[in-house]
């Protein structure tokens, strides 16, 4: 169940209709920068990206092994809406997950949409 | 078996030889036999050795696998035996010999010589150091390169100069007339005192008499006018040595025993003996290449020189006279320069500059070649096509002997891009540095685009981007980007732009749209690490604090179970704290007084500092209290890249200011301004702006320093590599800051103000804003949860990082490799 603050869930509460978990208010997003949030127990990055949309992949760094893909500086590489990692900048495109500087890795990407100001992220 | 290579002499020349030889692995057992009690060292720049350089700095690294035997002169050399034997009654045998044994300087026969010293070694220095403690005047006996040199030394020591030269003007080796008076002016307008045309009648302690009768205060004397090669071992052993002395050797650097080479300034080679650094190298690979049975051959060496000396430019090349020649004289703005040129005025035979020798690198190589523009154009800087044209034989460094062809051989066979690549290539522009300009153009004509685009989404380097937004009042990212780049912005320019705008004092680095443009070190205002968490460094100026305050420091560390260490800059650091415990750990920092270290920024870090003369019985000055006044004035001010500082109150130097971005050292006259020094990967010492300023020259210079360095530099380019890069160097630096060439002192003085009129403490300004303190969650749907990736173990009684890698192979990785 949420608690009292409607735009906090707890780790693990109910999922709604078809696997959407709402997370937070869109409000609550900084324009062209991350957020992490926390889907049971998956650590999810989000981006509300230029264009206003807001896109999700997991927040584990995949290079330096620590979370915190969310905490990078959101950009573009050609056409690609993308994410530098903080520790070491490489790359990630954000519509893909595909690691822009090295093809062998990827990390998960979330279905993330906004519904009544509120953000709601799918996760597998 | 290895054949036994004896090097008598341990000078420049002797350990370029043994450089090359180990380099080529050419199979010699090598010994060098040194007279004075250190290895070889930079005499170029003896000089410095008085401003604070230290000996060590000036030593040669001695190559791996010689042996070398110091403060043991050799005495004799039998010839037949194939043998030398030194002072110390050591007997070691040859198969080859070289002879390096230098000069000596030439002392005047005159009465009382006994009584004044020479300028030749580090000894020398340092007795003259030491004479010039308890004297107020000093003499130099001699006015050209060297006696200038001297001149130059006995007046940082802090004496009134006067040069003696018995020619009718300063230098008359490497000037004219002209350019003599020229120099002349340049020098008394520092001073000091010129006495030229008359020779030297006596020396008595405490004065000098010149011919003409005139009699001088001198509590130091030092003669500096000329020398003499060191050619007694090779005259005792019955080798060829010329009329004036010197040891003949073949164009291969072979004496008359075909056992012996002779190299450096003891060599008559083609019946010169040379007294500048490179043909004394040129001469070591030649004997070095004919050792490993080359058939190199010294055919001369261009005696060209560039200078500066006394703060005056002075160079020569060519010829020094000529059918024709075109001469230019300022002498109200000190400026000197002379073209000599073919009867046809159509080849260049020479020139002499003085007080500007900007045209000297473009025009050096055209010497004895058509000229590409008439003489005055070729003066007057009209030279930025002439790198392109130059000729693949031109010879582009003379320190090293680098040719035009040689640098675009490297540029095209290696992939060169920038001036430090063709450095390493090929040792063009590594020693003077006078040739760079030039490298620059055989770059640009080499079609190589000097990549100047900071990335994908501005055409701009960092320093138009910085005028753009200065001068067009630019406030946001978005205005810049939809204006003059493209695309959305990246992890590079993001934070450039991000750095600028602080730079130009936009206000907190977290208001607005900027919040966005930073990196995760500046937007959490901490340093991520490895497991992502962060590390807190509150400010401690000059490295001084209280008990109070490292009670508290202690406290905070404990209460949040945080790692702690000293830093290098003389403050602690805090290790461990996650994102949602920093507002809370900085509450309690700020309460009792702290505020941000910016240690996450590329911004002033710390001003380190030694005791100094509160509490040190051989500072001269308060170090400590200068520090804690530049670290407050400059706390807070954004750069390309990070700013370290340091004040060191003697010359002893315990606060390493020499490795740092702009390092302050006490003099008992004031205070010595060293800048552009760095640690880390390329270390660096810094070089000495300026000397013995009072506390508010300092300031200013310090002031346009950095402004300069923040308008002017790259992206992450340290003082140390934007230094390097700058046209002119040191000299045009000082130009700017010092002499204000520019007319942007005010300009830079008033930005600087600003800075530190509008400084607030990031920390405090954060936790009085509660939309700036919204980002400090780990999650934003889960505000008090924290990472339960982050975990800890213990090591030396403190936490360490469980590596995250480890916990994912236990838990399962949420990774995807294809």
């Amino acid at each position: 169940m949420t608690t009292g603050r409607p735009d906090v869930l707890e780790p693990g509460a109910v999922e709604t209709a078809r696997g959407w978990v709402p997370v937070c208010d869109y409000a609550a997003l900084t324009p062209e920068r991350g957020a992490c949030v926390l889907v049971g127990p998956h650590q999810v990055a989000l981006f509300r990206t230029f264009d206003g949309r807001v896109r999700a992949i997991g927040q584990l760094d995949p290079f330096s092994g620590a979370y915190v893909l969310s905490r990078g500086i959101v950009g573009s590489r050609g056409d690609r809406a993308t994410v530098a990692s903080p520790m070491h900048k490489q790359v990630f495109d954000l519509e893909t997950g595909a690691c822009l500087d090295d093809p062998r890795v990827r990390v998960p990407v979330y279905d993330a949409r906004v519904r009544d100001g509120r953000v709601e992220v799918r996760v597998p | 078996m290895r054949r036994n290579l004896v090097v008598v002499g341990h000078g420049p020349a002797a350990h370029r030889l043994t450089e090359l030889l180990v380099e080529r692995g050419a199979g010699w057992a090598i010994t060098v036999l040194g007279e004075e009690p250190r290895p070889a060292y930079d005499r170029v720049a003896l000089t410095s050795y008085l401003t604070g350089t230290g000996a060590d700095e000036l030593t040669y690294p001695v190559p791996e696998g010689v042996e070398l035997l110091l403060g043991d002169p050799v005495t004799e050399i039998g010839r037949a035996a194939r043998t030398v034997t030194t002072r110390g009654g050591r007997t070691l045998p040859y198969d080859a010999l070289v002879l390096a044994t230098g000069s000596s300087p030439f002392v005047p026969p005159v009465p009382g010589a006994e009584h004044a010293f020479v300028y030749r070694t580090l000894d020398d220095l340092d007795a003259i150091r030491a004479a010039s403690a308890g004297a107020r005047t000093g003499v130099v006996v001699g006015g050209g390169l060297l006696g200038l040199e001297a001149a130059d030394a006995l007046r940082s020591l802090g004496l009134e100069t006067h040069i003696v030269e018995v020619a009718p003007w300063l230098m008359p080796r490497q000037v004219d007339e002209g350019g003599g008076a020229v120099l002349r002016r340049h020098v008394e307008g520092l001073g000091l005192t010129v006495h030229t045309g008359v020779p030297l009648a006596a020396v008595e302690p405490g004065r000098v008499t010149l011919a003409d009768g005139t009699a001088i205060d001198a509590g130091v004397v030092v003669f500096s006018a000329g020398v003499r090669p060191r050619d007694e071992l090779a005259r005792a052993a019955g080798l060829d040595v010329g009329e004036r002395g010197g040891i003949v050797v073949d164009a291969g650097m072979r004496t008359s025993d075909p056992a012996i080479y002779a190299i450096g300034e003891c060599a008559l080679a083609g019946g010169t003996v040379y007294g500048l650094v490179a043909p004394c190298f040129a001469m070591a690979e030649v004997a070095a290449d004919r050792l490993c049975g080359g058939t190199a051959e010294f055919a001369g060496a261009d005696l060209s020189t560039r200078l500066k000396l006394l703060g005056v430019d002075v160079a020569q090349f060519g010829a020094a006279s000529g059918p024709l020649d075109v001469t230019f004289m300022d002498p109200v703005g000190g400026v000197y320069k002379r073209l000599f040129v073919s009867d046809d005025a159509q080849t260049l035979l020479g020139g002499i500059l003085v007080g500007d020798a900007g045209p000297y690198s473009a025009l050096r190589p055209f010497v004895g070649r058509p000229l590409a523009g008439t003489p005055t154009e070729l003066l007057f800087g009209g030279t930025a096509a002439l790198g392109g044209d130059l000729p693949d034989d031109a010879q582009v460094c003379s320190c090293n002997n680098v040719t035009a062809g040689r640098v675009r051989e490297a540029i095209a066979g290696e992939g060169l891009t920038d001036v430090p690549g063709i450095k390493a290539c090929t040792r063009a522009g590594a020693t003077c540095g006078s040739c760079v300009p030039m490298l620059k153009r055989l770059l640009a004509s080499s079609g190589v685009a000097l990549g100047k685009a900071m990335c994908e989404h501005f055409d701009h380097s960092r320093a138009e981007l910085f005028d753009i937004i200065r001068v067009r009042g630019i406030r946001t990212f978005s205005e810049l980007i939809s204006a003059h780049g493209r695309g959305r912005g990246c992890d590079v320019c993001k934070p450039a732009v991000a750095s600028i705008l602080a730079s130009l004092g936009a206000g907190h680095i977290l208001d607005g749209e900027q919040a966005a443009l930073q990196d995760t070190n500046d937007h959490f205002l901490a340093n991520i690490q490895r497991n992502g968490t962060y590390s807190i460094v509150p400010r401690i100026p000059g490295g001084e604090i209280t008990p109070e305050k490292l009670i508290v420091i202690g406290e905070v560390a404990r209460d949040f179970g945080l790692y702690t260490k000293i830093t290098g800059g003389q403050r602690i650091d805090l290790f461990g704290a996650r994102v949602e415990q920093l507002p809370v750990i900085w509450k309690r920092l700020v309460d009792a007084g702290f505020e941000s270290g910016h240690a996450y920024g590329k911004a002033l870090r710390t001003v380190k500092s030694c005791v100094g003369s509160t509490w040190c019985r051989y500072g001269v000055q308060d170090s400590v209290g200068l520090a804690i006044a530049l670290e407050l004035r400059y706390r807070g001010l954004r750069a390309p890249h990070k700013l370290k500082s340091a004040v060191s109150g003697c010359a002893r130097e315990c606060a390493e200011a020499r490795g740092k971005d702009f390092g302050i050292i006490a003099t008992e006259g004031g205070w010595n301004l060293y800048v552009g020094g760095n640690g880390g990967f390329q270390p660096r010492h810094a070089d000495l702006l300026a000397a013995d300023l009072r506390m508010d020259e300092l300031i200013r210079a310090i002031d346009r320093f950095l402004m300069f360095y923040i308008r002017t530099a790259d992206r992450l380019q340290r003082t140390s590599a934007w230094l390097e890069s700058l046209d002119g160097g040191l000299g045009y630096l000082r130009e700017v800051i010092i002499d204000d060439s520019l007319g942007i002192g005010a300009d830079l003085d008033a930005a600087m103000e600003r800075h530190v009129g509008s400084y607030q403490d990031e920390w405090a300004a954060t936790l009085a804003d509660p939309d700036k303190l919204r980002r400090f969650v780990s999650f934003v749907n889960a505000p008090g949860t924290p990472d339960p990736t982050i975990a800890f173990e213990t090591e030396r009684d403190q936490i360490k990082p469980v590596l995250i890698t480890e916990i994912g192979a236990r838990g399962g990785l949420e990774v995807t490799r294809a």
